[in-house]
């Protein structure tokens, strides 16, 4: 039975869900679903579980790039088949896991990953990703395929992976360490509670095609979406549009959301923000924001030299001077913000100071500060 | 071969990180020369390419703003995306997104990967995301007449639906819990499976003032970040006591067993102290270590995992276990990143989760009656007030609900709080107070 263009609806089946998820686990996982009693990690990147049926299940995590060819995950297919019975998964933060159910097991796949390469010399599989390292960063789509992008994302990601790649194997940090991007404000991934965030923003009002705006947009809807009452509605040339007030403007691009002919992205204006300082376990301390310490970085391709090396300066110093289980975070309140600028040597600017909503929660309303 | 040269893209071919620029040349090449029958535009991977390398070089996005596109009867699913620059690159004129409904916590068969990957190869780019930050495994383009078909083969040969987009509920997404995590404290990948099911009406007929996420953490160490991007975070959690296995504890401070699964193994911090690194790292000071035995006041105990992720082989999570449930996180847009709040301390969670779906039920009402367009449950909440949400779901005002008290003391009193009403007479007042 195949789909029949002239009659689209005949045997249509609509809204059977995803698979079920207990068809898909590996037989070691269905034994000793829930009677796990403890983990450790092997080396970086190698885990074992054990069971209180005494079992265990090795599994070997490593890096992928979220973009993917079926060329790429066929290879993941062989690989599984391989070594694993025919069974892998993938975790929230983009690695891909390969899971074994003896020790015997777990050297031959290693081997196999390893030696695995693209082309142009890149590993296709690093292990690592574990324990007080570096994460896969999650990101967002970039110039690849979203419209309202003020940067990059898989090639960012890239640069800066190249350059922390020991750290996705070593666990040297004092904490684990995750790292996002979203490629704007829409933030699609939860850079705003990452140990460092690397954000695209714009800075430059919306460009306005008064051409065609009147025919293409609802004016009353561009008019709601913005925050902070920017947008009024005027007429140009007899034809119905919208003016901006640019100084009220914070560059959130929501009215290009709701209207295309508002458009904002700009070679000059367009760049990155790096956030610092966000998490969101509950371990030892509650879930916090990221906080912005660089506020904008040019757009830089294909390397972002700026954008890595200032995440490379905020990172090592981190893993110097802060203690065991202190997260990013925690270090940067401990010493003060004021210390973490200097140790950084990150320049402090008028633009780190609060001026949106609620900005008075963040200013310092004592004397008690750092020379 | 791309239409151009790729100078910029082939930088990020170095480097010893995976290079999705190589992925996609590697898509690109099988494309070139595959006997399978293409359904969308042999070149589609290189004109992406030579596409990115332009946004390389004018430094900016060359996607138009979004295209209505779907399949019969769903309001979400499908992303509509056309390029700016068509007649340059046609084979990506129109390269939609399909959002596939993933299960839960992405295991998989590759007897059932190597469907995906045939299906998408045919039909669409060969070029996925595995995975989409919400959840889904993404199908990265692909053109409009293709979608009922590959709607059909999806539903009909994989058994599989797509996921959310739009204004409704966005694609459930849980960590990987009981399947191989012992922290965790009720079946995540089940209520996942289960509420994505029930709800599939709400994930694909845009029904909401705005999207709205669930999003299922086993612990409060939370491994998919619900408390920060799911408008309902449920959290594992328990109200007993931590279990301690005392000679597993000796053997963490002995140093037989290597403190947090071994997480800090890539330094030398010296021989772990666990006066140091635990009683004294507690938040609430609840622990104490007398050189043979550790004791906990579990009733201080705020669980914030910490003892239990440095010495996972001697504590163990409680037997009372459940979760509890919290509402509204979201990034910035609109009026700025909010975490989810505390609404229910703790709830059971069994099967068939009737509470849950109670809770969840009252919250939409309220939202989808009172919310605006492009509300999400956060701001509505800051419009509305924290005690509006717990009226609607039933819930009594509970200090575990704040971090404080107000300290601004300009209270919304009503009628009914006051004794004998608001109803007063001047005439009566100025016989005691002239004018
Ligand atoms: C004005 C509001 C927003 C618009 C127009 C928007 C638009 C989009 C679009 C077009 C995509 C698909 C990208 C693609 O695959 O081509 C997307 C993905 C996504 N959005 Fe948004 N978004 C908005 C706000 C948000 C917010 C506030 C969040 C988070 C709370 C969010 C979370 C996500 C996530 C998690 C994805 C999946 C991204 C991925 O593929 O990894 N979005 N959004
Ligand atoms: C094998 C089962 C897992 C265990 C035992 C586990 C354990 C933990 C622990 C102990 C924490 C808290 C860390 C801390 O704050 O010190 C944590 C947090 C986290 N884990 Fe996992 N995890 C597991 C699987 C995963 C997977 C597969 C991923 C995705 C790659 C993941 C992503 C995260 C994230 C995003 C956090 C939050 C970190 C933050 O605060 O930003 N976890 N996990
Ligand atoms: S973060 Fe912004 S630009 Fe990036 S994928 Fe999401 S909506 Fe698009
Ligand atoms: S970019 Fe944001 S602040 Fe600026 S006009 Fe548009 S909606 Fe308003
Ligand atoms: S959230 Fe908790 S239960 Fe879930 S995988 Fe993470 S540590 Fe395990
Ligand atoms: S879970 Fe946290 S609060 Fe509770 S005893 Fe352990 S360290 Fe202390």
């Amino acid at each position: 039975m195949a789909y029949n263009p002239s009659d689209p609806m005949k045997d249509r089946i609509t809204d059977i869900g995803p698979r079920n998820y207990e068809d898909f686990l590996p037989p070691v996982i269905k034994r000793n679903f829930g009677r796990w009693l403890y983990h450790d990690i092997l080396e970086p990147g190698v885990l074992v579980h054990v069971s209180e049926t005494g079992e265990k299940v090795y599994t070997v995590r490593v890096g992928g790039a979220r973009l993917m060819g079926v060329q790429h995950i066929r290879e993941i297919c062989d690989i599984a088949d391989k070594h694993c019975d025919g069974h892998v998964r993938w975790t929230t933060r983009n690695n891909i896991e390969f899971m074994v159910d003896a020790e015997a097991k777990l050297k031959p796949l290693m081997e196999d990953l390893e030696k695995r390469k693209f082309a142009g010399g890149s590993h296709k599989f690093p292990r690592g990703g574990t324990g007080a390292g570096l994460t896969n960063i999650v990101h967002t789509q970039g110039w690849i395929h979203c419209h309202t992008p003020a940067t990059d994302a898989s090639g960012v990601v890239k640069a800066v992976m190249d350059e922390l790649y020991d750290d996705f194997q070593k666990m040297r940090f004092p904490a684990q360490v995750r790292i996002s991007l979203a490629c704007c404000l829409n933030m699609c991934g939860a850079v705003h509670c990452s140990d460092i965030a690397i954000l695209g923003i714009h800075r430059m009002p919306p460009m306005i095609d008064h051409e065609n705006l009147g025919n293409m947009c609802e004016i009353p809807l561009a008019i709601a979406a913005c925050p902070t009452g920017a947008i009024k509605p005027t007429t140009v040339d007899g034809k119905k549009s919208v003016e901006v007030k640019n100084e009220r403007c914070m560059f959130c691009g929501n009215c290009y959301t709701m209207c295309p002919c508002m458009p904002l992205a700009d070679e000059v204006g367009s760049g990155i923000a790096l956030l610092v300082g966000g998490k969101l376990s509950n371990r030892i301390s509650p879930p916090m924001f990221s906080k912005v310490v660089v506020p904008f970085l040019p757009n830089e391709p294909p390397r972002w030299p700026q954008t890595v090396e200032a995440i490379k300066k905020i990172l090592y110093t981190y893993m110097e001077d802060a203690k065991k289980y202190e997260r990013l975070g925690n270090w940067a309140q401990r010493i003060g913000w004021e210390r973490f600028f200097e140790k950084t040597g990150l320049p402090f600017t008028e633009h780190l100071i609060d001026d949106y909503r609620f900005a008075y929660t963040t200013w310092r309303t004592s004397t008690q500060f750092k020379f | 071969m791309a239409k151009r040269k790729t100078p910029m893209l082939d930088e990020l071919e170095k480097g010893r990180w995976p290079s999705f620029v190589s992925d996609m040349k590697q898509e690109a090449a099988a494309r070139e020369k595959t006997k399978v029958d293409l359904q969308t535009p042999r070149e589609a991977c290189d004109d992406l390419l030579s596409l990115m390398e332009l946004s390389y070089e004018d430094k900016v996005g060359h996607w138009k703003h979004g295209g209505i596109v779907g399949v019969f009867g769903y309001g979400g699913g499908v992303i509509g995306r056309y390029c700016d620059q068509p007649e340059q690159f046609p084979a990506v004129r129109d390269f939609h997104t399909m959002r596939v409904n993933q299960p839960s916590s992405y295991f998989y068969t590759t007897e059932h990967l190597r469907k995906i990957c045939d299906l998408w190869e045919r039909r669409g780019s060969g070029l996925t995301n595995m995975h989409g930050s919400t959840g889904d495994m993404i199908l990265l383009g692909t053109t409009t007449p293709q979608l009922e078909e590959i709607f059909w083969e999806l539903t009909h040969d994989l058994k599989q639906d797509l996921g959310g987009s739009g204004s409704n509920l966005r694609t459930p997404n849980c960590c990987i819990g009981k399947a191989r995590c012992e922290f965790a404290c009720y079946d995540t990948q089940h209520l996942c499976h289960s509420f994505t099911m029930e709800y599939q009406d709400e994930l694909h007929r845009p029904a909401f003032p705005y999207k709205f996420k669930f999003k299922f953490d086993g612990c409060p160490n939370g491994c998919v970040a619900s408390i920060a991007r799911a408008d309902m975070s449920v959290i594992g959690t328990w109200r007993d006591d931590i279990r301690i296995d005392q000679e597993a504890v000796r053997a963490y401070v002995g140093g037989d067993f290597k403190p947090n699964a071994g997480a800090h193994a890539g330094r030398n911090w010296g021989p772990f102290d666990i006066e140091k690194e635990v009683i004294h790292l507690c938040p609430t000071h609840c622990m104490a270590w007398d050189g043979k035995n550790l004791k906990i006041n579990n009733k201080e105990c705020i669980r914030c995992m910490h003892c239990i992720n440095t010495m996972p082989r001697a504590l163990r999570i409680g037997e009372d276990t459940g979760a509890s449930i919290l509402f509204g996180a979201k990034a910035p847009i609109l009026e700025g990143a909010q975490l989810s709040t505390l609404v229910v301390p703790f709830m059971k969670i069994e099967e068939p989760y009737d509470e849950l779906k109670e809770l969840i039920e009252n919250v939409w009402d309220w939202w989808s009656e009172g919310g605006k367009n492009r509300e999400r449950l956060g701001e509505m909440m800051q419009r509305e007030g924290l005690g509006k949400l717990m009226e609607v779901c039933g819930l009594k005002a509970d200090p575990r609900s704040i971090k404080e008290p107000r300290s601004n003391p300009y209270i919304f009193w009503k009628e009914e709080d006051v004794a004998g009403g608001w109803e007063r007479d001047i005439k009566e007042y100025r016989k005691k107070h002239q004018k």
